[in-house]
């Protein structure tokens, strides 16, 4: 059997997936920095050949983003203002060369802490469809993702999309990265937020989620629940509300400096969903 | 794992239609350049972290080195070599050349690439979308100023400037000589070309910090790998297994023999085909590591603690620097005020695009080889003695140069690559990866030191005290260099009367610490320019005001006692930035007070430093000739690398020639038709070897004045194989194919030798240890954002005294360029060995980064240099860092001690100022 595969449709691919365990390649912007320097020789499926996949489908019940939709599509396509934070995030991972490159799937299924999608696509409710050859399964992005570059995708499976609910009306995203410099930046820490509001600006609903303070990006549950029902002007954050973040030391900040940024960056988030 | 086998792609290529039946998974990078021979697509990271390699894939950019080729099959594809259409450069590449946008040019196809994609969908584009569109290019020669003019321009379509360098050469903005090579992607670096049959080689280096290692019998390992020609080991070095760039210290091993010394260092080095090469691992060589306990940093160093560095060293004192003027505890004593404080520094690395790159090949009882370096004529030395050869069976032929910045003036690939095309006599190639770059290279010292200044009651300095260790890591490289050069530049560009200065180069078993831009000093502005502002504050003066009141001027004497005659520009610098300084300073107040998190501020930075080597001879040789076709070719054996040498050399040397620049062709620094003119450092190329160039041309002038028996003011001109030479008799052609050629083919041949007068130093290190010094000021306007630390530079305006800008457009290149270095030293750059080993992780500025540059040009004549120039290389970093430093100071109320600024450091700076509640 090739190493090397690129079938041109999903059936195919799930039929490599199941005869032996593949790595699976698209954009490509997570697989051949890890392996500088060394020569290429594993079994590799390639889905970018797939092309049914790249694109954003609206049904009744979803907005289905395909497995090999790019950053650059997210930023030029026409979205609900709750994917604003999404689009942020688009414009700064990487240069324009990975934006056209890299997919919003690869992102989540690389699954490192500093994923610049997660944190939006938590917001956001999303989850992930999983496909094999016999089965399909949905799963919700939290529970996708179990830790520093682990999932539970099985060998045979792909994700073939990743399914957002559609917004409720009168909501906004918002994105903040705080990185070293300005392009080509890798998250000290960032956040993702979905704020659903009536027309005074009251909370009705609030999502938000931080990245690169643990193995995965995490849901602040406690200041979700309590600033519903607050004037998105008055919203305080509190220790209680971020304890669950773990954030530690390495060589982009410490985990200090970290913990003490994260109230500023969620206060930021939230207050720059709408134009105050 | 499995084999895979090639698969047939089509796609399109710069209009052509191509099938090709490769390895899909191939880097398109790697096909590109080895298998369709395209090599103006550069690589420098292999990870999309530089962007050198940006090419168009369906009108869109990207990176041909994330790039699977099977992912290409029916895809149009541009690459730098298809902007060209009939050979006419594309007004994008005139606008390039035009406005000095490629210096050394390795980033320049994959800038190109990513503008063009931007200026394909949108002809006129917004500045903000120039900066989004080049975002995920790296450069680092130019501060990216001139890029992003030159992009603006192409989209307004204003290219078309005409230069006449018919009368005068000297002071136009010439275009590059190499330009052309460099816009059109077809300039040949270390990494693009190698003898067909060449065998590669990669070292195996160390991954402990400091270890024992032993492994299997090279021969049982060859038996095993039949890919592999050759394991070298240091039982093979036929020389001296060690190089160093001191005559008498030699310490570092071409090839560790048991022991290791720091991270990264090279213990075996394989040789065969590319692919065995590349996948062989510890395991198939039984390498076994015993890790053994490590000195990290300053304090272990001194400690007595630990087994030393190197045996011989004891204590890890590797050298000391010293300076004495005068009595600085009288000087103190006598002190109004006085200022003193703690300053840390980082590891940082040069960051060239480039990485080390180059063959070796032996041809007869000789080796050609081919590599990047800013040193030929030392590496022709430090070659044969670890061979054991004589240096004149050595050939360096330099490749151009992706960037050097001092990090190429140490051996790298060199002794490995000519060791084994020696042994096997067959060529030999090397590429590092940009890790093994990282790993194995030199690094800017970190700097542990203590500063103290004191003033008179008038606000002027009355003495300065500077005590620095310099962490030089395992092996001496440029450490002594640096602990000597500091003391004697580390009061800043100020007269002070008494002065004590005491450093030391500490081994360490850390990454080798060598030469970058500046030799320590940079490092030490940042100290003596917080200094300079905390006595200014304690005197109740305006720092630039207390600058002016104290920098050196004409018939002062510096901290070595060395008189200054001429060219000594500071305080017109300083005067030149006045009004920046005054409305900057003003806005940033006003901005304060509406902005309670935001805040802005301005600061100064200072510098002088001396042109060449340090009080010693450190000549150059040029030479220029006339062929019997009345071809003028300079041999100009300063290497260009980037910083425009090998065009300002022709530029000198038409004007006292007196034949048009434009008419000239040059070699660069091949050591068997150049001269040496020494080693491009110490900002001394201009100066130096630009004076023998000038004598050069003068010398040429005068063989063809006596010749021709004409008036010392003719007018010459070349007319096919005639060089006529017109004064007020009229007219004397000389027929150049009537003269005999001599060896080389010329038949005329004028050659120019300046040794830079300077005086050996006495035991407090007094005399005279440069011929000229070069000035400058910059001031900066930053931007913090109290509540995350994170600062935004948001203007500098640079005056550099340059004694003649020899051509503008390159002068100011080198500044935009240092400011882009000085602002990535205060602001993000921090080697760490074992994190920092990629472009992704070791953070350089980005085009988003830079802030708006205003550059005055001070002209103060220095009577030694050609047509009154001197350098400006290393001038143009050293004031930045400490004028951002100081702007948030001024912004904030912090000081900070530990550079870079991050925004951690920032923020706990500020918390723990209490003047915010963060």
């Amino acid at each position: 059997m090739s190493a090397y595969v690129r079938p041109d449709n999903l059936e195919e691919a799930l039929e490599f997936l199941s005869e032996q365990p593949r790595i699976l390649l698209s954009g490509g912007t997570d697989f051949f920095p890890a392996r500088v320097g060394k020569p290429i020789k594993e079994n590799v499926l390639d889905i970018t050949g797939i092309t049914s996949l790249r694109s954003i489908e609206m049904t009744s019940e979803y907005i289905k983003i395909g497995a090999l939709t790019t950053w650059s599509d997210i930023v030029q396509s026409k979205l609900p203002p709750a994917f604003n934070g999404l689009k942020k995030a688009a414009i700064t991972i990487g240069g324009i060369q990975t934006q056209n490159a890299a997919t919003i799937c690869g992102n989540i299924c690389n699954a490192s802490p500093a994923a610049d999608s997660v944190p939006n696509l938590m917001a956001l409710d999303a989850r992930v469809k999983l496909q094999s050859l016999n089965e399909s399964r949905i799963l919700n992005l939290e529970d996708f993702l179990i830790g520093n570059r682990k999932t539970l995708r099985k060998p045979n499976e792909l994700v073939s999309e990743i399914l957002i609910p559609h917004p409720k009306e009168s909501s906004y995203g918002n994105f903040e990265k705080l990185g070293a410099r300005a392009y080509l930046v890798i998250s000290i820490v960032m956040v993702g937020a979905v704020v659903e509001l009536d027309k005074k600006q009251t909370v009705l609903n609030l999502k938000i989620a931080v990245g690169s303070c643990s193995p995965v990006a995490k849901r602040l549950k406690l200041l979700e629940k309590e600033a519903v029902g607050q004037k998105i002007k008055t919203i305080r954050i509190e220790p209680k509300h971020i304890d669950s973040l773990k954030p530690i030391d390495d060589i982009r900040a410490t985990a200090n400096y970290r913990a003490k940024i994260i109230p500023e960056l969620l206060k930021r988030v939230i207050k720059g969903v709408v134009k105050l | 794992m499995s084999i895979i086998e090639n698969t047939s792609i089509s796609f399109v290529l710069n209009n052509i239609p191509q099938r090709l039946s490769v390895n899909p998974l191939s880097r398109f990078s790697d096909i590109l350049r080895d298998h369709l021979g395209l090599t103006g697509t550069k690589v420098g990271c292999d990870a999309g972290d530089c962007g050198a390699c940006t090419i168009q894939i369906n009108g869109e950019q990207r990176y041909a080195c994330l790039t699977a080729t099977g992912q290409l099959e029916g895809c149009d594809v541009r690459t730098v070599e298809g902007l060209s259409t009939n050979g006419s450069i594309s007004s994008l590449q005139k606008a390039f050349l035009e406005e000095g946008a490629a210096q050394c040019g390795i980033c320049t196809p994959g800038m190109l690439m990513a503008a063009q994609s931007l200026l394909d969908k949108n002809p006129n584009p917004k500045k903000q979308q120039i900066l989004d569109a080049l975002g995920g290019v790296l450069c680092r020669c130019t501060g990216y100023t001139k890029i992003v003019q030159a992009v603006i321009k192409a989209g307004k379509g204003l290219s078309n400037k005409q230069i006449d360098n018919s009368i005068s050469s000297v002071g136009t903005r010439m275009e590059k000589v190499d330009g052309i090579k460099k816009i059109k992607g077809k300039e040949i670096f270390g990494a693009d070309v190698s003898p067909k049959n060449s065998l590669w080689l990669k070292a195996i280096r160390s991954p402990h910090f400091r270890a024992k290692f032993s492994h299997d019998d090279p021969d049982i390992i060859l038996q095993r790998f039949p890919g592999i020609k050759k394991i070298l080991t240091e039982k093979d070095i036929t020389g001296n297994n060690g190089f160093g760039i001191y005559p008498d210290i030699k310490d570092q091993p071409v090839l560790a023999k048991g022991h290791v010394r720091y991270r990264g260092e090279a213990v075996v080095a394989l040789v065969g085909e590319k692919e065995t090469v590349e996948s062989l691992n510890d395991e198939d060589l039984g390498l076994k590591w015993e890790p053994l306990e490590a000195i990290r940093g300053w304090d272990a160093a001194l400690s007595g603690k630990f087994e030393p560095v190197q045996s011989e060293i004891p204590d890890n004192i590797l050298a000391e620097g010293y300076l004495k003027k005068n009595d600085v505890k009288k000087g103190f004593e006598e002190s109004f005020k006085t200022a003193e404080g703690h300053w840390i520094t980082s590891a940082v690395e040069h960051g060239y695009i480039e990485p080390e790159a180059g063959y070796a090949e032996k041809v007869g009882q000789r080796l050609n080889i081919f590599v990047c370096t800013q040193t030929p004529y030392m590496d022709q030395a430090e070659i044969a003695q670890v061979l054991g050869i004589n240096a004149n069976q050595i050939r360096i032929i330099p490749s151009a140069v992706g960037g050097g910045f001092g990090g190429k003036l140490d051996l790298s690939l060199q002794p490995l690559i000519a060791l084994a095309a020696w042994i096997l006599d067959r060529p030999v190639r090397c590429i590092y990866s940009r890790p093994e770059s990282l790993a194995s290279t030199t690094k800017r010292h970190p700097v542990r030191a203590f500063a103290k200044a004191g003033c008179n009651s008038e606000g002027k300095l009355t003495a300065f005290e500077y005590h620095g260790d310099f962490n030089t890591g395992a092996y001496a490289s440029w450490g002594p260099t640096v602990a000597d050069r500091v003391p004697i530049h580390c009061t800043g560009p100020y007269f002070v009367p008494n002065v004590l200065s005491k450093t030391r180069a500490l081994l360490t078993n850390e990454s080798p610490s060598g030469a970058f831009r500046g030799f320590g000093t940079p490092q030490a502005a940042i100290a003596h320019e917080a200094l300079m502002d905390i006595l200014a504050e304690k005197m109740g003066m305006d720092p630039l005001d207390f600058r002016i009141n104290n920098a050196i001027r004409k018939g002062d004497k510096t901290n070595t006692g060395q008189l200054l005659e001429y060219s000594v520009g500071q305080v017109e610098c300083l005067e030149s930035l006045k009004n920046s300084w005054i409305e900057w300073r003003k806005k940033s107040l006003l901005y304060n007070t509406k902005n309670r998190t935001l805040k802005q501020g301005v600061g100064c930075g200072c510098v002088w430093y001396g042109c060449g080597n340090t009080a010693m001879s450190n000549p150059s040789t040029m030479r220029v000739g006339i062929n019997h076709n009345g071809k003028i070719t300079l041999y100009n054996g300063a290497v260009d690398i980037g910083q425009g040498a090998n065009t300002i050399m022709i530029q000198i040397c038409a004007e006292s020639l007196g034949l048009p620049a434009t008419q000239f062709e040059f070699v660069m620094s091949d050591t068997d038709l150049t001269a040496d003119a020494g080693k491009t450092s110490a900002s001394r190329q201009t100066f130096v070897s630009g004076k023998a160039a000038q004598l050069a041309g003068e010398n040429l002038r005068a063989q063809i004045i006596h010749l021709a028996e004409a008036s010392e003011n003719a007018f010459l001109r070349i007319e096919e194989n005639k060089l006529i030479v017109k004064d007020d008799s009229g007219e004397h052609s000389l027929i150049l194919s009537d003269i005999l050629p001599k060896s080389n083919g010329d038949v005329l041949i004028g050659e120019g030798t300046f040794d830079p007068p300077t005086t050996p130093l006495d035991e407090n290190r007094q005399g005279d240890p440069y011929a000229t010094y070069g000035f400058g000021a910059q001031i900066a306007l930053v931007e913090v954002d109290t509540l995350l630390g994170t600062t935004k530079v948001i203007k500098i305006a640079a005056a550099h005294d340059v004694g003649k800008a020899i051509n503008p457009t390159q002068v100011e290149g080198q500044i935009q360029g240092g400011i882009a270095q000085g602002l990535g030293l205060a602001l993000m750059e921090e080697y760490i060995q074992e994190y920092s080993e990629n472009f992704h992780d070791y953070l350089m500025p980005t085009v988003g980064d830079m802030p708006d540059i205003d550059i005055i040009l001070i002209e103060d004549h220095e009577p030694l240099g050609p047509y009154g120039a001197k350098g400006i290389g290393e001038h143009a970093l050293i004031p930045t860092a400490p004028a951002i430093i100081g702007a948030i100071k001024d912004a904030t109320g912090i000081s900070i001690h530990h550079v870079p600024a991050t925004p951690d450091r920032v923020l706990k700076a500020l918390h723990d100022s209490k003047l915010y509640n963060v």
